[in-house]
């Protein structure tokens, strides 16, 4: 043990208590802690996307070609419209957030009443944006065929147009009919039985020269591989094995179906946070409303609230970039 | 004061005790000491669960396929005719990791000690947030409940290791203990990760906050740093866990292939494409590794203030103490690679990892030092507490040793899953942590009760523990490194190994001893409580604040003002004094100067 001694007699420069040295209150540092563990949370899965993906990285979905939607404007190809406009909702929202917070700390109720009520627009923009998003997903486009090692061959023409499947298969008499439960007979649980059935799309196939397969694997340019109309029609008959419509948790149209699996999950918690968000800010609302804290001469609950907000925006920025933008 | 003078933990509102129920003093009880006592006490019937569990799974390996009374009786159709099943073994395995990782050394541990000594010790009422803290408790409370319960299912408990790698864990049909003993793992996992949450955010936020005067960070006791440190660790990792299990969740219960690729069970195709079960492995020990100082960190702040004060020295090199576990935290987030050596990851990252895992052993080496020097020619007082201590030492330095050899990938990949990992593992973080744990409840007994807990008692307890745990866990180092897989039932198919079969009955009947003898500290704890004899106000002559709060508990911990702390926790033998110890919240007497510590 070292034996120099100070000289500080005194307790002049003691620690005095109280919220130092942090200087914020228990309940605001519990926010900080409580977000740096909750983006730890997003990390794990982001990081558990990134390793997925990467482990594809020559066959992975081009986001591009996927989320090209946006409401009213059907059949247009517009990519990235939609989401950059609710990601452009939901980062005002955190705008109209900092003001509902700044008119707290001058305790002007009516500012943070309004901006409050624009906050909690915003996140109920952004949350329906996201179930619309969804549906889309789910309900898909195009089309395709998955083969046998569980890859996606989809159509295009010979400019390298996307082709429905709708546009050059004609759906027969089924006889299959989807198996359920009451039927009583032993089956796999299966997915809800699609439009066509390999055979028609194969014959749909034939019956148009113009129309080619295009494989997942991205070439070195990063355009998926277009094959040749002997090659295309090879394949389908080998390897065809299920027809595809849309995304789920196990098929994926638009390519590896841990896409979807990822895609889901992730915007899913991220939309959970976002929604349990809107529910929290609405609480505050009516409690500044009511005047609590008017009484209480301290917003300090609305920048807790803020603190969280702002969390869920930032983690939807990284969402964006990583799903959407690379 | 400050702005948030809405809070309770402050100096000036004491005033107001209200009647308190039986239900609000000892179920709901909001009070950070009664908290603390609830912990223990969940944290102890859990593992006499957890011990029995191991003594049970000890005999089947030491005397396998023979017919049991025990296992007749207690396992019922799992052990037709006493000869226990392949599957129940697995799930004794398994259920006895979780329980004594998670719900004795962590929860058990960390609950106790931070709830009980975080406010004492730096002088606050309470935590910052006393509902919190009440919820913390009966989340964990729920997660043990659904723990337990999940043994009696009828197809059996989680089997798949603690570790629960996919697809064990992810294919609901893949065994018996995959079905809904899985999902009930998963469920009290989560329901744990939130109480352990909630646990933490408090201990955080009320070391930062809520320190009375004069306690500056540099002041704190050692314990107050271990516990902040360990919280902070739990914040950062046990999210992750939280990420891998709620994707397993998806995996099992919805069909996603986060973690499962290309699979066949009986004879039928699954779905499953492009998942990956390295991916978890990834996941959980992002968790895992620092998990173990989560465990053994709070074990390693109990001891030294329990070496400091029983040496009558100052605690050698404080400071670099609080550098050593900043340090260990800190790698302990970048090292979880040394778990997978053998998963198939790429060989340049396991150097890698070998070299961050290496480099924990310095701040490790520290510590060990720092006890041995805090011993060295101290007055020591050989208590039951101060034995378990020094035992702890003792376990850490055996246990630390192997780490190293565990943590060279190309030393790892010949000892890797058999029982050197078994044995490492134990010593380092379950005995140290156990008797960590066993030297604080020897040292804090009588503020948490107000009475002695039986020295002979005590004594007679660490002796036959240390003999059985080093009897338990040295010989397994031996029959490790001839190879001996670790959670096999039964080794008797090989002929390889039939030459250690005498040592596993030896371990088995140093195991029997030491699980039976721990029926002394369950007597020595429960008579305590009601017959032991009367604590005084201060019975280990120790500096900090705890000995000076009333023996018998109040709601808010003083009576009067909160004290002011004037010096460092270590004042022991300090010259110039007349006591051997100068209590923290003494002024310095005139001319005299705070150690620099």
């Amino acid at each position: 043990m070292s034996t120099t001694v100070v000289n500080t007699g005194t307790e002049g420069k003691a620690w005095g208590g109280g919220n130092q040295p942090l200087n914020a209150s228990y309940g605001k540092m519990m926010m900080w802690f409580f977000i740096v563990s909750d983006a730890l949370t997003f990390s794990g899965f982001l990081a558990a996307y990134g390793f997925s993906r990467f482990k594809f990285i020559d066959a992975w979905p081009i986001a591009d070609e996927v989320f090209t939607h946006v409401p009213f404007l059907h059949g247009q190809e517009l990519p990235m419209i939609y989401v950059a406009f609710m990601t452009f909702v939901l980062i005002m929202s955190s705008v109209t957030m900092v003001l509902a917070v700044d008119a707290g700390h001058h305790l002007n109720k009516s500012k943070v009443t309004i901006y409050m009520f624009l906050t909690i627009i915003g996140g109920l923009i952004f949350v329906g944006s996201q179930a619309w998003e969804w549906a889309t997903f789910i309900k898909g486009d195009y089309g395709a065929i998955q083969t046998k090692g569980g890859n996606i061959l989809q159509f295009v023409d010979t400019d390298g147009r996307r082709v429905a499947l709708r546009d050059f298969v004609v759906a027969g008499e089924h006889e299959r009919v989807q198996q359920e439960q009451k039927n009583g007979i032993w089956f796999v649980s299966e997915g809800t039985l699609p439009t066509y059935t390999v055979e028609e799309v194969i014959h749909g196939l034939e019956a148009h020269d113009n129309i080619l397969i295009r494989t997942q694997t991205l070439t070195e340019h990063g355009h998926k591989t277009v094959l040749s109309r002997e090659e295309s029609l090879k394949q389908i008959k080998l390897n065809g094995k299920a027809v595809v419509e849309g995304a789920n948790l196990h098929v994926n149209e638009y390519g590896s179906p841990l896409f979807a699996d990822f895609f889901f999950f992730i915007t899913g918690f991220h939309g959970f946070h976002v929604f349990s968000g809107v529910v929290i800010n609405i609480i505050i609302f009516f409690n500044v409303i009511l005047g609590t804290y008017e009484r209480r001469k301290n917003y300090e609950m609305v920048e807790k609230v803020g603190l969280y907000w702002h969390f869920v925006d930032l983690v939807w920025v990284f969402v964006f970039t990583f799903f959407y933008l690379v | 004061m400050s702005a948030h003078a809405d809070t309770h933990a402050h100096d000036d509102d004491h005033g107001h005790h209200h009647k308190e129920t039986f239900v609000t003093k000892y179920i709901f009880s909001q009070d950070h000491k009664m908290i603390a006592k609830q912990y223990l006490i969940t944290g102890t019937i859990m593992g006499v669960i957890g011990v029995l569990m191991s003594m049970m799974f000890r005999m089947q390996i030491a005397w396998p396929e023979q017919p049991n009374v025990l296992f007749e009786a207690l396992l019922g159709k799992w052990a037709p005719d006493g000869v226990m099943d392949a599957d129940i073994y697995l799930a004794l395995v398994t259920i006895h990791g979780t329980i004594m990782v998670f719900f004795v050394l962590t929860a058990g541990l960390s609950g106790t000690f931070s709830n009980l000594l975080i406010p004492l010790q730096i002088g606050a009422r309470d935590m910052a947030s006393g509902f919190l803290n009440m919820v913390s408790y009966w989340l964990f409370f729920l997660s043990s409940v659904i723990m337990i319960l999940s043994l009696f299912l009828e197809a059996g408990p989680a089997a798949a290791g603690w570790t629960i790698y996919p697809p064990l864990s992810a294919l609901p049909m893949a065994q018996g203990g995959s079905g809904m003993g899985m999902t009930m793992w998963l469920v009290s996992m989560a329901i744990f990760i939130a109480s352990s949450l909630l646990g933490s955010l408090n201990y955080i936020v009320t070391v930062i906050n809520l320190r009375t005067k004069g306690m500056s960070m540099t002041r704190l006791p050692l314990t107050i740093w271990a516990f902040f440190v360990t919280a902070v660790i739990g914040v950062i990792s046990f999210p992750v866990l939280l990420s891998a299990a709620l994707l397993l969740i998806m995996d099992r219960s919805f069909g996603t292939s986060f973690f499962l690729s290309d699979i066949f069970i009986q004879g039928e195709v699954l779905h499953y494409q492009g998942g990956s079960p390295v991916l978890f492995e990834h996941l959980f020990w992002f968790l895992g590794h620092p998990e173990v100082y989560i465990v053994l960190l709070p074990a390693l702040g109990i001891t030294s203030e329990v070496i400091a004060t029983n040496s009558r020295k100052p605690i050698f090199g404080y400071r670099a103490m609080i550098a050593s576990i900043l340090a260990i935290a800190f790698l302990s987030t970048i090292v979880w690679g040394h778990h997978m050596f053998i998963s198939g990851m790429n060989p340049f990252l396991g150097s890698v990892f070998t070299f961050t895992t290496l480099l924990i052993a310095i701040p490790s080496a520290v510590k060990a030092f720092n006890y041995i020097t805090t011993l060295w020619k101290g007055n020591l007082q050989m208590n039951p507490a101060m034995l378990f201590s020094i035992g702890l030492v003792s376990t850490f330095i055996t246990g630390g040793l192997t780490g190293i050899i565990l943590g060279d990938s190309a030393l790892d990949i010949n000892v890797h899953d058999t029982y050197f990992v078994v044995a490492h593992f134990h010593l380092v973080m379950g005995i140290s942590a156990l008797y960590g744990m066993f030297a604080g409840i020897y040292h804090w007994f009588p503020k948490m009760f107000g009475r002695m807990l039986n020295k002979n008692l005590g004594y007679v307890h660490f002796w036959v523990t240390a003999v059985c745990a080093y009897g338990v866990f040295f010989p397994m180092h031996f029959i490790g490194m001839a190879g001996l897989p670790r959670r096999y039932y039964t080794n008797s198919n090989f002929p390889l190994f039939d030459d250690l079969a005498n040592v596993n009955v030896v371990i088995t009947i140093f195991a029997l001893i030491g699980g039976v003898f721990q029926i002394v500290f369950l007597y020595n704890f429960f008579s305590s409580i009601f017959y032991g004899k009367k604590a005084e106000q201060n019975p280990w002559k120790s500096n900090t604040l705890e000995w000076t709060t009333p023996v018998k508990h109040i709601h808010g911990n003083w009576p009067g003002e909160i004290p002011h702390v004037h010096r460092w926790a270590y004042d022991y033998s300090k010259p110039g004094h007349d006591n051997d110890f100068v209590p923290q919240n003494i002024p310095l007497m005139d001319g005299e100067e705070e150690l620099q510590h």
